[in-house]
């Protein structure tokens, strides 16, 4: 499978996880789920550069190239923005970096989550999929 | 006491569902809802009054005019002003302070010190800050206790010869706590300095009387009392308001004007250059009207009640912490968990149809002060009920069972 076949079959994986429940305090309960599974970072990727703006909650993430694919070590200070740090992580590691600088995360729509979140949060999942597709595009340029 | 499933029989907007859930408005220190008097007011405005004030002969620019000027007449017997010229319409609370802030600007040097509270609102703060910027004047601000009240020894010891404003709020609205305005403003005075009284939520929630407290400037917003949003009052002193130079140069607010220069117009409208928001004004009037209906005494005997029933409601829930705990406070419930992100429980209570604020309310100094990223408000308006407390209480243990 290419990494974009990988992404696109993830993206479906979630959408078809999400759909599973009708009533959205049951997706905000497994967006939370997922938030509760993703590791802590250590502190040390806490930094000023690696802040994502635009959130009410703190977004930290950093990213590293190994062996041609991109893998992303990110947090968050509340728990259901981690859930979303965590369901675009879980999309989004390991993948070549020229299908992270292409990535419309359509899956988000889908679900019905852009549309859902408040504006302050739906502009800060807007940074994190700029910030990963920026991510993708530095690292198409250092090969 | 209020009969408050009554009163929201007033306000079409409370009748509807979010989430799928019937609406708890919980956010009224941003600001309240309108009953329907004020709502009907504004349109009847526009569908037979409509016409710009104070400057034509005909019979609707006098209706409008009339109009704009009874609610001066209302707010003036509001806080008991001893002239109908010192109540002066602004944009809001926000533009009250700026408008003295502004004025300072060629009164203050070097030197000079503000002092202003730790408790404020960025609004009564901020144009303090650009002040004491043009200025080259000294800003100091007196310190917050941990319950939430002003540290009044500390305040005494701040004011001195220098101390040329002395600013703080009526009622803060992150955390509720009722500052001792007479005291504060009568240690002011006592070394020479303008008092300056932010109201926005003092004027919704207590009595107010400018020459009892004796205080030079008290300002509030329509829009946190059941009236229209973009419209507030500056209640000022004769004497300051006279010694103030004009905020903004246009028409209305001049006698004559020449090609050299101008004179100004006297006392309000000197401070109130181009066409005001008429439509809001006349609002306001409305909300005025509809608070004095039912009695500032019923309406504090009613938070007090809710304040009561909803304090033990919220205390009830394991390792919740209030923050704001002064004697006597109002309407106001700010409260967090040690393990939670303030955002997570709020969005989670907006699912369930409860709007409340999370964040700093604009107020980042008090939860610098708390070493907090912010809390949940919870605040009171008329048509607040038990029940309104009993689906947060719930509320916030639904969200804690998602969350942990
Ligand atoms: C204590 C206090 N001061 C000032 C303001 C600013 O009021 P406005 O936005 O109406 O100018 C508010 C409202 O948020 C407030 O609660």
């Amino acid at each position: 499978m290419s990494t974009l076949e990988i992404l696109k079959a993830r993206e479906a994986e979630v959408v078809e996880e999400f759909e599973f429940f009708d009533e959205w305090m049951d997706r905000y309960e497994h967006l939370i789920a997922q938030g509760k599974t993703l590791p802590a970072a250590s502190e040390s990727i806490k930094t000023d550069d690696n802040l994502i703006r635009g959130c009410q909650s703190k977004v930290w993430i950093t990213a590293e190239k190994r062996e041609g694919l991109v893998y992303f070590t990110a947090d968050s200070d509340a728990i259901i923005t981690r859930g979303l740090v965590a369901l675009l992580l879980r999309v989004c590691n390991g993948l070549a970096p020229e299908v992270l600088a292409q990535a419309d995360f359509g899956f988000l729509q889908e679900i019905g989550l852009t549309e859902h979140l408040s504006p302050t949060r739906a502009n800060g999942l807007q940074s994190m999929m700029k910030q990963i597709r920026l991510y993708g595009v530095a690292f198409q340029a250092v090969n | 006491m209020i009969d408050a499933a009554a009163l929201r029989t007033e306000f079409p907007i409370l009748h509807q569902q979010v989430h799928g859930k019937p609406l708890v408005y919980l956010d009224n220190a941003a600001t309240t809802q309108k009953p329907r008097a004020v709502i009907a007011a504004v349109v009847d405005y526009y569908e037979r009054i409509n016409s710009n004030v104070h400057r034509g002969v005909h019979t609707l620019s006098q209706r409008a005019t009339d109009a704009f000027e009874a609610t001066r007449g209302k707010l003036q017997r509001l806080v008991n002003a001893a002239h109908e010229h010192e109540i002066i319409y602004t944009t809001g609370t926000t533009g009250s302070i700026n408008l003295v802030a502004h004025g300072f600007r060629s009164l203050l040097g070097p030197g000079d010190e503000i002092l202003v509270s730790q408790l404020e609102h960025h609004s009564n703060l901020v144009p303090w800050q650009m002040l004491a910027q043009h200025t080259g004047a000294t800003l100091r601000y007196i310190p917050i206790l941990p319950d939430g009240s002003l540290d009044l020894d500390e305040a005494q010891r701040l004011l001195n010869p220098r101390t040329k404003l002395l600013a703080f709020n009526h009622i803060s609205n992150a955390l509720g706590t009722v500052n001792p305005v007479k005291q504060l403003t009568e240690w002011g005075h006592a070394v020479g300095a303008c008092v300056v009284v932010d109201g926005a939520q003092g004027l919704p929630h207590r009595p107010v009387d400018v020459q009892e407290l004796g205080v030079d400037f008290y300002a509030g917003s329509a829009h946190k009392m059941y009236g229209p949003t973009g419209i507030g009052m500056l209640y000022g002193r004769t004497e300051w308001l006279e010694k103030l130079p004009p905020y903004q140069g246009g028409g209305e607010m001049i006698s004559t004007v020449t090609m050299a220069q101008s004179t100004y117009a006297g006392l309000p409208f000197k401070f109130e250059a181009g066409t005001p928001n008429i439509e809001a004004v006349v609002g306001w009037g409305a909300a005025l009207d509809w608070m004095n209906a039912i009695g500032m005494d019923a309406l504090m005997a009613h938070e007090a009640d809710l304040m009561a029933y909803g304090t033990e409601r919220l205390r009830a829930i394991d390792g919740l912490v209030l923050f704001g705990t002064a004697p006597e406070k109002s309407a106001v419930l700010s409260f967090g968990f040690e393990d939670l992100h303030p955002y997570d429980l709020g969005t989670l209570l907006d699912q369930q149809g409860i709007a409340v604020r999370t964040g700093q309310h604009c107020a980042q100094p008090i939860m610098d002060y708390y070493r907090i990223p912010g809390t949940v408000r919870a605040s009171f308006a008329a048509y607040s009920s038990r029940e309104d407390v009993d689906r947060l209480g719930d509320g916030v243990e639904r969200a804690l069972r998602m969350l942990r």
